[in-house]
C-alpha cells in the first residue's frame, strides 16, 4: 500500500512582502484569531492546521485535501478580516510543499526575521505550535514538519553565528556592561533621563538581572514612575554629581543642551571609588557626559555612536552566516519534506 | 629509569604535542569564530598533561628526586603545575579563553625547554642529596610559580580585554574574553596564593637553613625572598587599593619574568656532596 504525498500549504504575510500599514490592517486580534480557527476547522478539507499569529507575520499552514484550498483560506481570512481579497491577493506569498518547509524551518530560526537570527521567534513558533496541538488541529504531517522546524532552528543557533552579538542600542550596551562586569546582579545602575531610549536600557539591564536600578530625571515626577516601574529607586537631580561614585553604570539621554556630566565630576567619582571601574553610556544628542572622561582610567565612555557601529558590525557579522544557515536549513528541509512524501517502503 | 614504551623525552615531548594540539584547537575555534565545546580542549590539556606527568615520572625515578634538577626540567615543572592548576580551577572559574591560554602557556615553555638541548645536557642524580625537607621546599616553590605563570596569563587576558573596551574594537579573534572585573578577581586570588605557597616554601628553607647552614646557597635564597618580595608588595599595593586593576595586571604579567630569570640563579649547583653529575634519564643506556 503507498501513502499519497500530503498537500501542504503555506498562505502568509510578513513583513517581507507587505508594508507597515498594511500589516497593521492584516494583524489578527486574538478573538478573530480564534475565530478564524473555528472557522476554518468547520471546513472538512482542511485535515491539519497551524496559525502563526505575530506583530510581522500571520501565517496559516495547513494540510488539505483539495488543491484549491488556498483560495478557500484567503476568503476565510479575508472575511473575518473585512479585508478585499485583491488586497491579500497582491500581498500574500503561497507555497506548496517543500517550499512550505523550507520556509518554515527559515522562520523558526529566525533567517526570515526583521532582525535577522533573533531568537524570539522560536519561541512564537512553538506557541503556535503549542496551540493547534491543543486545539487539536495537528495531524501527523504538521506535527513532524513543526518538531524538524524546531530541531533545525536549535542546529543552526549552534553551527553558526547567527544568532551572535547584539543588534540594538539597548542590547549592545549591556553587553558591554557584561563585558566589564561580569553578572551585572551586583552592579548598580543610574539611569539619567526618563525618554524611551533610557526606557530600554532599563528593560534590557533588568532582563540581564541586573541590580538595583535608580533613576534620575530633571522632572522628579517622571524618575519617580520609572522607578516604580522597575522597582527600583529615584534620586533627586540636584543629587546627581554627589551619588556619581554609587553607581557601577550609568545611561544618560537627557534632552539636555549641555553636558550634565562633566568631567570632574567624573574625575570626584572615580577617586572615590577606589578601583571599581565606571561604565558610562551616553545616548543623548547633544551628549550628556564630557567626551573627556574617556581618558579617565578605568572609565569606559560610548556613545550612541559607538553603540550604533557595534550594533552595525553584528549585524553584519549575522548577514554574512546567512548563506551558510540557509544551506543547511534547505538540506534539512528537503530531508524532512522527502521523508513524507516519499511512499513507505 | 629507561622505558620500553616512551622514554622520560620523548613522553615529555608528546605532553608538548598535545597542548599544541589544544592552542591549535582553541585558535581554529577563534578564527571561525565558533563557540567551541571547552570539554574538547580540555580533554587536550589532561591528555598533555598525563603523558608529561608520566614523563616527569620516569625522571624522578631515575634521580630518586623531584625532576627539577636541571633547566629543562625546571620549565617543564612550572609547566606542569601551570596546566595541573588549569585542570583543577578551569572548570571552577568557567572563564572563556582560559584552556586557550593555558594551552600557549604549556606550548611555550615546552617548546622553550625543549628547544635548547644543552639545558638538558646534563641531570643530577639527587639533586635535593637525600634531604626530603630540601625537595618539598623546592618543589613547593616552583609550584607557586606554576601559579604565579597563570596569574601572568589570566593578567594578559584582562589587558587584552581592557585594551578591547578602550579602543571599542569587540569583533576580534578575543571577542569571547571574560570580564576584566572577573579576570581580575582571579587575578588577586591567584596572587594571594602564590605569595602564600612561596611564603611556605620559604619558611621551610629558612627552617631548615637553621639546620644545616651549608644545605642553602645563599644566592638562590635571595633571589628567591625578592621575588616572593616583588609578589608581596603588590599585594600589598591591591589590597590597600593603591593600584587599579590595570596597573596590578600589567605588574602580574611583567613580574613573571622575575620568577623566571630568578630560576636560572636557583638551578646553580648546589653545595652538597652527593649530587654527582649524571647524563639525563633519557640518555642513559637500558
Amino acid at each position: 500500500m503507498t501513502r499519497p504525498t500530503p498537500n501542504l500549504l503555506f498562505l502568509g504575510v510578513s513583513h517581507r512582502n507587505t508594508p507597515l500599514a498594511l500589516r497593521e490592517r492584516f494583524a489578527l486580534p486574538p478573538d478573530r484569531a480564534a475565530a478564524l480557527a473555528a472557522a476554518l476547522r468547520g471546513d472538512p478539507a482542511l485535515a491539519e492546521l497551524c496559525l502563526l499569529n505575530t506583530c510581522n507575520r500571520v501565517e496559516l499552514y495547513a494540510v488539505t485535501s483539495r488543491l484549491d484550498a488556498a483560495a478557500a483560506l484567503a476568503e476565510t481570512f479575508c472575511r473575518i478580516q473585512a479585508i478585499e481579497p485583491a488586497l491579500l491577493a497582491a500581498h500574500a506569498l503561497e507555497l506548496r510543499g517543500a517550499d512550505a518547509v523550507g520556509h518554515l524551518f527559515a522562520v523558526a530560526a529566525g533567517l526570515d526575521s526583521q532582525m535577522v537570527g533573533e531568537a524570539e521567534i522560536l519561541g512564537q513558533v512553538k506557541d503556535a505550535f503549542a496551540a493547534a496541538q491543543s486545539a487539536g488541529h495537528l495531524g501527523p504531517v504538521l506535527n513532524r514538519v513543526f518538531q524538524k522546524a524546531f530541531q533545525a532552528a536549535k542546529l543552526i543557533r549552534s553551527e553558526t553565528a547567527i544568532g551572535e552579538g547584539q543588534v540594538s542600542v539597548a542590547t549592545v550596551a549591556v553587553a558591554l556592561a557584561e563585558k566589564i562586569f561580569g553578572r551585572l546582579r551586583d552592579s548598580r545602575v543610574l539611569i539619567v533621563g526618563a525618554g524611551d531610549i533610557a526606557e530600554k536600557t532599563a528593560k534590557a539591564l533588568r532582563s540581564r538581572d541586573a541590580g538595583a536600578l535608580t533613576f534620575t530625571n530633571r522632572t522628579a515626577v517622571k524618575a519617580e514612575e520609572l522607578a516604580r516601574e522597575f522597582s527600583g529607586a529615584a534620586l533627586p537631580f540636584a543629587e546627581l554629581g554627589a551619588g556619581l561614585p554609587r553607581f557601577d553604570i550609568v545611561v544618560s539621554s537627557t534632552a539636555a543642551p549641555d553636558p550634565i556630566i562633566t568631567l570632574p565630576m567624573v574625575y570626584a567619582a572615580m577617586h572615590a571609588r577606589a578601583s571599581r571601574p565606571l561604565f558610562l553610556i551616553d545616548l543623548a544628542l547633544p551628549r550628556d557626559i564630557e567626551p573627556g572622561a574617556a581618558e579617565l582610567p578605568n572609565v569606559f565612555l560610548y556613545n550612541l555612536d559607538d553603540l550604533a557601529r557595534l550594533a552595525a558590525e553584528n549585524v553584519e557579522h549575522r548577514r554574512a552566516e546567512l548563506a551558510r544557515a540557509r544551506g543547511i536549513l534547505d538540506q534539512r528541509a528537503a530531508a524532512t519534506w522527502g521523508k513524507l512524501a516519499s511512499p513507505p517502503a | 629509569m629507561d622505558s620500553t614504551f616512551l622514554t622520560d623525552r620523548a613522553a615529555i615531548t608528546v605532553g608538548t604535542v598535545f597542548y599544541a594540539a589544544g592552542l591549535l584547537y582553541g585558535c581554529l575555534s577563534l578564527l571561525l569564530r565558533r563557540r567551541h565545546s571547552r570539554i574538547g580542549g580540555y580533554a587536550l590539556m589532561a591528555l598533555g598533561w598525563l603523558v608529561q606527568t608520566y614523563g616527569l615520572f620516569l625522571r624522578g625515578e631515575a634521580t630518586h628526586s623531584c625532576p627539577i634538577g636541571n633547566k629543562f626540567e625546571v620549565l617543564q615543572f612550572v609547566a606542569w603545575s601551570c596546566t595541573l592548576l588549569y585542570l583543577f580551577l578551569g572548570p571552577v572559574f568557567r572563564t572563556s579563553l582560559f584552556g586557550f591560554f593555558s594551552a600557549g602557556m604549556a606550548v611555550l615553555l615546552g617548546v622553550l625547554s625543549l628547544a635548547v638541548p644543552a639545558w638538558d645536557a646534563a641531570a643530577r642524580a639527587r639533586p635535593f642529596g637525600n634531604d626530603p625537607v630540601v625537595a618539598f621546599h623546592a618543589s613547593l616553590a616552583l609550584f607557586s610559580y606554576g601559579v604565579l605563570a597563570l596569574l601572568a596569563l589570566t593578567s594578559l587576558m584582562y589587558l587584552l580585554q581592557h585594551r578591547n573596551l578602550r579602543r571599542k574594537r569587540l569583533d576580534g579573534p578575543f571577542s569571547l574574553l571574560p570580564s576584566i572585573v572577573e579576570l581580575d578577581h582571579i587575578n588577586l586570588r591567584l596572587l594571594t596564593v602564590g605569595v602564600a605557597l612561596l611564603a611556605l616554601a620559604l619558611g621551610v628553607a629558612v627552617v631548615h637553613w637553621h639546620g644545616d647552614r651549608d644545605a642553602v646557597v645563599p644566592a638562590k635564597f635571595v633571589a628567591t625572598v625578592a621575588v616572593w618580595v616583588c609578589y608581596a608588595v603588590a599585594l600589598m599595593q591591591r589590597l590597600r587599593q593603591r593600584w587599579i586593576a590595570q596597573r596590578f595586571a600589567w605588574v602580574g604579567l611583567l613580574l613573571f619574568l622575575a620568577p623566571l630569570f630568578s630560576l636560572w640563579i636557583v638551578n646553580a649547583p648546589r653545595r652538597t656532596p652527593t649530587a654527582p653529575v649524571t647524563e639525563p634519564a633519557s640518555e642513559r643506556a637500558p
